[in-house]
């Protein structure tokens, strides 16, 4: 099944004209485009009752704070928390993962402990685990991937010790592209007593989530890749958790009382949440959440396979062109491919003349291209608004980039 | 904005048949450069006699801009006294960055399309800069005065 073309409608910027071409966007994995219905839940709030939360007492705030907080309840509900005050907002999963890792990680990590990661992992979920190893004299770990670029889960009882305080993953990878089992590793972690922490950007906007599900501790989402503007997040955690974890940021509304040289703090989530927050965006988010919830998330994951099958296939038939990842049954709407004498740089340089916009690089997974040999690759990713069409235009313009560049081959 | 702008034959022709690949043995300095925006890396080696840029030689990946800019750069800046090379790559830095290009650049001047490309100036930069550390890296060591 597909979504009808009029989807398209909803999205303004598809319009655009780039270089004379209509716009071919396929770098939705690095941000999704905005429908005008998240687009005009922005333009309300900063024309009709613009004022900050929790504070005011005059119409318009509460307004304000009624709708961050709804916000905060649609992404309860739409990652399957039972509890909207499991849900903290954060500016993207970057400063998600930094969070659980300054103010869970430093209070239970000690040296000689381990932290598990995987070698597919986005920069943002290696960093702060290598901060907090070398802070708190831990040792770091990693599960590895195999040539189709699954995780090789036959080690996992080798890798998963009583050592293991966390074990952080990415649910679907951003460069292959890979659904990963998440729920299976999560109970081995659970067996150790480590907590789960998965980062969920490339999947929270492609196919439902389920946390309890999952079987997880934490779990990072970000707006910008499901719709909503950039500059908004969120982390989901069991209330026991966040309830017992230190504060991360200090500052105003994350206090409950505060005296010249001490405080206390204020309850969950908004122990979290301190300064002034992103009101604008958390509310439009709740506007990107509703419209994928009309649309339903097994039709989202269903439009995608269908894209992703497909481009597999158009892009398999491009000559000197090396897909990386599964198969579509494991995979989500990412595709990635390098191609024989041609870097990544300078294809996407020639798609561009054609008005296709695919990410190349290394995609903030150096360690998994380096694994590799190769420096960077293509990528081209899909959403609601992904047609066959736009995939039939890539497949043309790459086999226009082999021939621009045979000379240096 | 053309890709004939980018991609002209003679930057095609440097990719594909890069000059002066390799290391420099005996080497007086080898220099890593890196563009951690692509994950593009560089090597370049270079031997200083008398003053004089006897032979330098480059390794690594990168795209076409950044490996036919570094190869052509190896091309010109052989031989040539490290003043002159100094002179050189203030003058590449320079037209990358919008002014007109100087007749001694020669070849490289087909790099100026590059400008219309902001994201792509510091692919055409990359292998400049790092010889540039190269040659600090080597005055650090040996005294800039005495050139040898």
């Amino acid at each position: 099944m597909g979504f009808p073309a009029t989807i398209r409608e909803d999205f303004p910027i598809l319009r655009v004209r780039v270089n004379g071409k209509p716009l071919v966007y396929l770098d939705s994995a690095n941000t999704s485009q905005k429908p005008r219905q998240v687009i005009e839940a922005l333009v309300r709030y900063y024309e009709e009752y613009n004022a900050n939360i929790h504070r005011g007492v005059y119409s318009i705030a509460e307004r304000a704070t009624a709708e961050y907080e709804a916000a905060r309840a649609k992404a309860a509900r739409f990652v399957g928390a039972h509890d909207a005050a499991e849900i903290v907002f954060t500016r993207n999963i970057t400063e998600a993962l930094n969070l659980i890792a300054h103010s869970w990680g430093r209070r239970h990590v000690g040296p000689g402990d381990e932290i598990l990661t995987t070698e597919m992992e986005h920069h943002s979920n290696l960093v702060p685990w290598q901060l907090l190893a070398q802070e708190r004299g831990a040792r770091l770990r990693h599960i590895p991937f195999d040539d189709r670029g699954c995780l090789i889960l036959d080690d996992l009882e080798r890798l998963i010790t009583d050592r293991t305080k966390i074990v952080a993953l990415v649910h679907v990878s951003n460069a292959f592209g890979t659904v990963n089992p998440v729920a299976e590793i999560a109970r081995a972690a659970h067996a150790v007593g480590a907590v789960v922490v998965v980062d969920g950007a490339q999947s929270t906007p492609h196919r439902p989530v389920d946390v309890r599900a999952l079987g997880v501790d934490f779990f990072g989402f970000t707006g910008h890749k499901m719709l909503a503007p950039m500059g908004i997040g969120g982390l989901w955690a069991r209330r026991a958790l966040l309830e017992e974890m230190d504060p991360f940021l200090g500052g105003g509304e994350m206090i409950s009382d505060v005296w010249l040289d001490r405080a206390t703090w204020n309850e969950v989530p908004w122990k979290f949440e301190a300064g002034t927050q992103n009101v604008g965006d958390a509310i439009a988010l709740g506007a990107a959440i509703e419209y994928l919830e009309r649309l339903g998330m097994d039709a989202v994951a269903a439009h995608e396979r269908e894209i992703t099958a497909y481009a597999l296939g158009r892009l398999g038939e491009v000559p000197g062109l090396h897909l990386m990842g599964p198969g579509v049954d494991e995979r989500g709407g990412v595709v990635s491919f390098w191609m024989d004498g041609i870097h990544p740089h300078d294809v996407a340089q020639v798609l561009d003349t054609d008005g296709v916009c695919v990410r190349a690089g290394h995609h903030c997974t150096k360690p998994l291209h380096r694994k590799l040999g190769i420096g960077a690759s293509v990528r081209a990713s899909f959403y609601v608004y992904t047609i066959k069409e736009e995939i039939d235009v890539l497949a043309r313009s790459l086999l226009r980039t082999r021939e621009l560049f045979s000379v240096a081959r | 904005m053309s890709l004939d702008d980018l991609y002209r034959e003679v930057i095609l022709d440097h990719y594909s048949h890069p000059r002066n690949r390799g290391v420099v043995d005996p080497a007086d300095v080898m220099r890593e450069g890196a563009n951690p925006l692509c994950g593009d890396e560089i090597r370049v080696s270079l031997r200083v006699r008398d003053g004089i840029v006897e032979d330098v030689r480059f390794e690594g990946k990168g795209c076409s801009i950044s490996q036919a800019s570094t190869s052509m750069m190896t091309e010109l800046v052989k031989g040539k006294r490290v003043e002159e090379v100094g002179g050189l790559i203030a003058a590449f830095k320079a037209m990358m960055h919008g002014e007109p290009p100087g007749d001694d650049l020669g070849d490289l001047e087909a790099l100026q399309g590059v400008r219309k490309f902001p994201v792509r100036v510091k692919c055409a930069t990359l292998g400049w800069v790092t010889l540039e550390g190269a040659l600090d890296e080597l005055a650090d060591t040996r005294g800039p005065a005495r050139g040898t």
